[in-house]
């Protein structure tokens, strides 16, 4: 049970962690390197409120072993704003009023990026889908659709 | 963050005579780890507290899919579920069980392999250990009792892997390594209708992959589950199926998912609808066959008596998915 | 005439929402102290035992341990209300549901907390358990609170509005019914968490995801026998509440005294089982109403009896119980009516305010009830509901005064969109629609505990630089209520909400607001801030008169200038006639307070279900039914709300939307369900909270009746729109497969165990078909108030 060092890049910045074998992800953005944007709602996968990207994929990093992403790209809602100015989504989010506690919005933002990298003009259905993994109690949802939706259309410039 | 990992050694070897080497280790208790989106829950539980966990992810060989000249497909052990969901050589109905498994982020993660040996569930095990100590612990927990059957000397935890049931269903097969050699299986006797040793393979011998068979019929996966997302199968059934030239069956295989400790044949389903024309008639009754080896339990969301019911509902639907057009 | 404002009725964004979508937004657990110590509960293993001993020493002894307490360490009960202070913050001497906290630990780690709940050892000698209504009202049961055997009553009610008989005995039509609405939970997404500091000084801080700082400031006062004034209770950024965190939670008490007890800071994060056990969720409801029309449809009379499984401990549970008796004569002109109610103790975790708190059971019951008459009766659904709506400025049989009320138009608003007279019984077989209504409190009109001082007091100071800062303890839980209370100042003083600096929930910094419950904080704190800020105003406005040697009369305050209304060039900025005033008059420091107006008739739970107002909703629900598989999709849902004004209409769709989500879950996923006493699945898997998936599209119309008394008209709208979605969705069902399902969840089992009754040529109806047979408490009758007009 010895310590090791992970290096990992979060946000674009190399980070050097030394953590245990049993650390996870969202402990090491959270506790060690401060990143507290990263949210948790149940610690066993089954909330979504810690999903941030690895290697451009949203998992759940409270069900990552940290040492499984020695060598990874991690991306967490802070770093979601490119050279200062807010990702399009999360402009979105604020307007349409799509965060209400906000506890799920870290979560969601980061769901919704993937989304929309892989699909830039989804339907409706297809954002129920690609948020199918997080859980919102505030919202009913709608106003995350919708500011989705629109971020997506300005995204492509309409 | 409250629920922590219990200690333990992570190991990360990078082939595969190194990670059985691990796995052989007669002194210490090791869990081989694929995603960790089954296995990092039941530890967080403490469910399982292995001292080791044989990690399979840097082993490169493991990953990825291919066809050959048989034009089976072969799918490395590490592949993710959506990497499966994504890909246009897998066989539809399998790509798309995996787009059906828990929710966009777990299958981000979680592997074939895992899933095809996702431990069985039940609603008096996959808790909290102090919910399970006001319960009392289960047999599969180190208990002498199984609360869903007490009177029962076998454990009832569910099978529910969507993909075990596609994979029956398809006559796949999986290889296994260990220390001893290698060996291909069909997928169907990897698994044994026991909650506990729900898995035939001894515990050191790895799943290195899932070969597929070229289908030349029909097949489908018809899951029942409580919301659009997250949730694992209620029941799930999945069907493969031949037809010839005049629309008679002449093979099928009728499996259920998440009804008992392993996929389920329904052996007398299937016999009886081959050789017939899928009539609404023969649907209904092949429906009504399939019924009867199911004896789910309560052990999960809606209880024993609906998820009866709804095995004849879903095998009568799926069926109808892979009669098609008929007469 | 038509008043214009420039930003009330606007749809601006929340004023933190940059924050929140850019991850800056800070939670209790994201805070950290230096040295800071991590708790744990340990919980208990019985539903109901003794506590025969607890040894501590091997965990004190674990390295890294810093404290550990055990009941005897916190001797004092507490509870939210004051008749019912029955709680320990760790159980002392009994244990009285699994998952109650039985020790705390502070350690220097997760992992050594954890360590350390496993070298607590404790013996228990279990007793019986008291798990259902039977067992409650058994005679040879263990008492739960007291010894000896006996009924486990909590509270029992009876009264009687009118004379009821007289009702029935006119009435051409009776019916009696039977209803039961599952318990279920709040599951906000943020676990509950308090961090604990106390320093050196003696001085106590506590952070909380709280929505009643001010009853947490009270209750550690009490139970920690610390001065008020040197306890500071901070609610940061609340991560979802929904009634769940309006009750003091043991976390709280446990994380201040192991501060006290170790020096250091201490924080306790609640695991999401241990949320499930908390609780203080909707109440389990077992209904039975009685009913008598006339032929046209016109109630004559109403019984309704509740029995109320209360779990194990007193919570909010009284005023539950009267609530599922209070606002039934809300929606309907009732000329007789009389409420009988029971809630008993069981070895559960303890039920509380969820949402709607006590009225979403007897609403479902009273909606479908309806549905069921108006069929015989051969009348639409929408008719029988208007026929009977209340009027505005009326009073109810049971002393509630009614003031604006769009009932009518917001019935005539979702059944004339959803098209529900052309698909109501002319749809396909497994379609449906379903209407039904509901009203909400806007406040409740007494505070929790006995007082005369102002229910809500909001401050407002202004910087020589024309800054303005408004203190409120009113908590953010989500719901947007700093950002009204920015709207509501910024309108009175011609700014913009984004503009306000806002302090709140804070007991150190902020005037006294009760907290985020019982949908009062837009009224209340609302009016206090349109008294502030209207001083503020005044105040620059007589300055920058005088100034431009003018009348304030002639003076207006808009778009961050002061000046004569239509003439640019007599105006001076903002700043600068925060400036003058200042000079004038001297710090430019105001305050306001509300103080709702005596209501209470003189009976006993008179109390409960008096408001300065009520908001109003209708709801149509279709639905498309599997018939052979039960599950039930939901197409589309219409909701009306009479808001009086919405003071930000994308805020209050927020709230209706969020309102109409938990509706549905309620009425088909989602059950605190109990195996005997231990909780089927305390997890977000076990327990089902609608995903993405499972969300259909809501169409929300704001209906604007300008309540005379709200902060610029405005109502609730955090709860009511919930209440109609229940038994518009079973309504639905109804429409779509002539089965009724008189018990919630409507869960894809039941549907299809109904329907094959109906195969088997039965009634195709599942539900509960006997209530208990228990006596009520003596029945007080009530006279009719004065003004009330029989229909």
């Amino acid at each position: 049970m010895a310590d090791h060092i992970l290096a990992i890049d979060v946000n674009g910045d190399r980070h050097r962690v030394l953590v245990t074998d049993q650390r996870t992800l969202l402990e090491v953005l959270r506790e060690d390197l401060g990143l507290t944007g990263t949210k948790h709602g149940c610690d066993v996968g089954e909330c979504g409120a810690c999903t941030v990207l690895v290697d451009d994929k949203p998992v759940l990093s409270c069900l990552v072993i940290a040492r499984q992403v020695d060598g990874s790209s991690v991306q967490t809602v802070e770093g979601l704003a490119h050279d200062g100015k807010p990702d399009l989504l999360q402009e979105a989010f604020a307007e349409l009023g799509a965060a209400q506690c906000g506890y799920c919005t870290p979560g969601m933002l980061i769901s919704a990026r993937s989304l929309l990298d892989d699909n830039p003009d989804p339907t409706t259905e297809e954002v129920q889908a690609g948020l199918a993994g997080n859980l919102c109690r505030c919202t009913g949802y709608i106003k995350i659709f919708d500011a989705v939706r629109l971020a997506a259309a300005r995204d492509r410039g309409l | 963050m409250t629920i922590r990992l219990p200690a333990f050694d992570y190991l990360t070897p990078e082939t595969l005579e190194d990670a059985a080497q691990l796995l052989a280790d007669p002194e210490r208790s090791v869990v081989v780890v694929g995603g960790g989106t089954d296995v990092v829950p039941k530890m967080k539980r403490r469910q399982i507290t292995p001292e080791v966990l044989v990690s399979l992810s840097r082993i490169e060989s493991l990953h990825g899919i291919r066809i050959d000249e048989s034009g089976a497909c072969t799918i490395g052990a590490s592949t993710t579920l959506a990497e499966i969901h994504d890909s246009t050589v897998v066989p539809e109905v399998f790509a798309a069980a995996a787009g059906d498994v828990a929710s966009p982020q777990i299958r981000n993660s979680a592997t074939v392999g895992g899933n095809l040996c996702l431990d069985t569930r039940c609603n008096y095990i996959d808790m909290s250990d102090s919910w399970r100590q006001a319960s009392g612990y289960c047999l599969k927990d180190g208990g002498d009792t199984c609360w869903v059957a007490p009177r029962s000397n076998k454990c009832w935890a569910i099978s529910s892997s969507d993909l075990a049931t596609v994979a029956v269903a398809l006559g796949g097969s999986v290889r296994l390594t260990s220390v001893r050699g290698e060996r291909l299986i069909p997928i169907e006797a990897l698994y044994n209708n026991d909650g506990m040793s729900y898995l035939t393979c001894a515990a050191d011998e790895i799943l290195v992959e899932l070969v597929l068979p070229r289908g030349n019929g029909r097949a489908t996966y018809r899951k029942l589950r409580r919301r659009g997302s997250i949730d694992f199968p209620l029941l799930g059934v999945a069907i493969s199926a031949r037809f010839d030239d005049a629309g008679m069956c002449v093979f099928a295989r009728i499996v259920l998912g998440g009804i008992a400790s392993a996929p389920l044949r329904a052996i007398e389903a299937e016999e009886f609808i081959v050789g017939r024309q899928l009539t609404d008639e023969v649907l209904e009754e092949a429906a009504r066959l399939a019924t009867q080896p199911a004896r789910p339990q309560d052990n999960t969301d809606t209880g024993s008596r609906y998820r009866k019911w709804m095995v004849s509902v879903f095998v009568e639907r799926a069926l109808g998915d892979v009669a098609g057009d008929r007469a | 005439m038509t008043q214009s404002f420039s930003v009330v009725g606007k749809p601006l964004p929340r004023v933190d929402s940059m924050d929140q979508t850019m991850g800056k937004t800070q939670y209790v657990d994201d805070m950290t102290l230096p040295d800071m110590l991590v708790g744990r509960h340990l919980l208990s293993i019985h539903a109901h035992a003794r506590i025969l001993r607890i040894d501590t020493s091997r965990a004190e002894s674990l390295p890294g341990v810093r404290g550990v307490i055990t009941g005897s360490d916190l001797p004092i009960t507490y509870g939210i209300l004051p008749i019912s202070q029955d709680e320990h913050a760790l159980a002392v001497d009994r244990v009285r549901y699994v998952g109650e906290p039985v020790a705390a630990v502070a350690a220097v780690d997760a992992a050594t907390a954890e360590e350390a709940l496993g070298l607590i050892d404790v013996e228990y000698e279990p007793l019986d358990e008291v798990v259902t209504l039977e067992q409650a009202f058994a005679d040879d049961r263990p008492i739960l609170h007291g010894d000896g055997l006996g009924q486990n009553v909590h509270r029992s009610a009876a009264l009687e509005f009118g004379d009821v008989e007289e009702g029935f005995a006119r009435a051409d039509y009776i019916r009696e019914d039977v209803f039961f609405f599952g318990g279920n939970t709040h599951a906000a997404l943020e676990t509950h968490a308090a961090l604990a500091s106390y320093s050196q000084t003696g001085k106590l801080t506590l952070w909380s995801s709280t929505q009643v700082p001010h009853y947490v400031h009270r209750t550690l006062e009490k139970v920690l026998e610390l001065p008020a004034g040197r306890i500071r209770v901070v609610a940061p950024a609340i991560g979802g509440g929904f009634g769940g965190k309006t009750d003091p939670f043991s976390h709280e008490l446990t994380a201040a005294k192991l501060s006290m007890v170790t020096g250091k800071p201490v924080k306790i994060n609640l695991s999401r089982e241990e949320v499930f056990y908390a609780h203080r969720g909707r109440h389990p409801v077992l209904m039975w109403i009685k009913t008598g029309f006339e032929n046209d449809g016109t109630i004559t009379s109403m019984r309704f009896k509740t029995f109320l499984d209360g779990g194990a401990y007193g919570s909010y549970g009284v005023a539950s119980l009267y609530y599922t008796g209070a606002l039934q004569p809300t929606t309907y002109r009732i000329p007789n009516y009389r409420f009988e109610g029971v809630r008993v103790f069981t070895n559960k975790p303890p039920c509380g305010p969820k949402r709607g708190h006590g009225t979403p059971q007897p609403r479902f019951g009273l909606e479908c009830q309806l549905d069921k008459a108006a069929d015989h009766l051969g009348i639409d659904p929408a008719t029988i509901r208007r026929r009977n709506a209340v009027e505005p400025f009326s009073t109810t049989v049971n002393h509630l005064r009614i003031t604006s009320c769009a009932l009518v138009e917001c019935i005539d608003k979702v059944v004339e969109e959803s098209g529900f007279a052309g698909k109501h019984r002319q749809l396909p077989s497994g379609r449906g629609v379903g209407l039904a209504v509901g009203a909400y409190m806007s406040g409740a009109g007494l505070p929790i505990y006995f007082n005369d001082m102002p229910q809500s007091e909001v401050q407002v100071k202004v910087d020589r630089g024309g800054g303005v800062t408004v203190f409120s303890m009113a908590t953010d839980i989500g719901q947007g209520s700093t950002t009204m209370l920015a709207t509501v100042i910024a309108e009175s003083l011609g700014l913009e909400p984004a503009d306000m600096i806002m302090v709140t929930a804070d007991t150190d910094l902020t005037p006294v607001d009760l907290g985020s419950y019982s949908s009062r904080v837009t009224f209340m704190a609302g009016n206090a801030a349109v008294v502030a800020g209207r001083k503020i105003r005044s105040r620059v406005v007589q300055a920058v008169a005088d100034e431009l040697e003018t009348e304030p009369g002639s003076i207006v305050a808009e778009h961050g200038r002061v000046g004569v209304a239509g003439d640019p060039d007599r105006s001076v900025s903002w700043a600068d006639g925060v400036r003058l005033a200042i000079a004038a008059t001297g710090p430019l420091v105001e305050s306001g307070g509300y103080t709702a107006p005596k209501l209470a008739g003189s009976f006993r739970g008179a109390g409960v279900g008096i408001s300065p107002a009520y908001s109003y909703s209708a709801c149509v629900v279709e639905v498309d039914c599997d018939a052979a598989t039960g599950i039930v999709k939901v197409e589309r849902v219409w909701l009306a709300h009479d808001i009086g004004r919405a003071l930000n209409p994308l805020l209050t769709e927020g709230q209706v939307e969020g309102g109409v989500y938990m509706g549905l879950g309620e009425a088909l996923y989602e059950e605190h369900a109990f195996r005997g006493s231990l909780h089927r699945g305390p997890s977000l898997l076990d327990y089902k909270i609608p995903t993405a998936l499972d969300m259909p599209p809501v169409e929300t119309f704001l209906i604007e009746s300008d309540d005379p008394e709200g902060p610029f008209g405005a109502k609730e709208v955090g709860q009511g729109p919930l209440l109609p979605v229940i038994p518009a969705v079973a309504n639905a069902i109804h429409d779509a497969l002539g089965v009724r399902i008189d018990e919630v969840p409507i869960t894809p089992p039941k549907i299809v165990a109904a329907l094959r009754e109906v195969s088997r040529g039965r009634p195709g109806r599942v539900g509960p078909v006997t209530i208990p047979d228990y006596e009520f408490t003596r029945l007080t009758r009530v006279e009719v108030p004065e003004g009330f007009v029989t229909p």
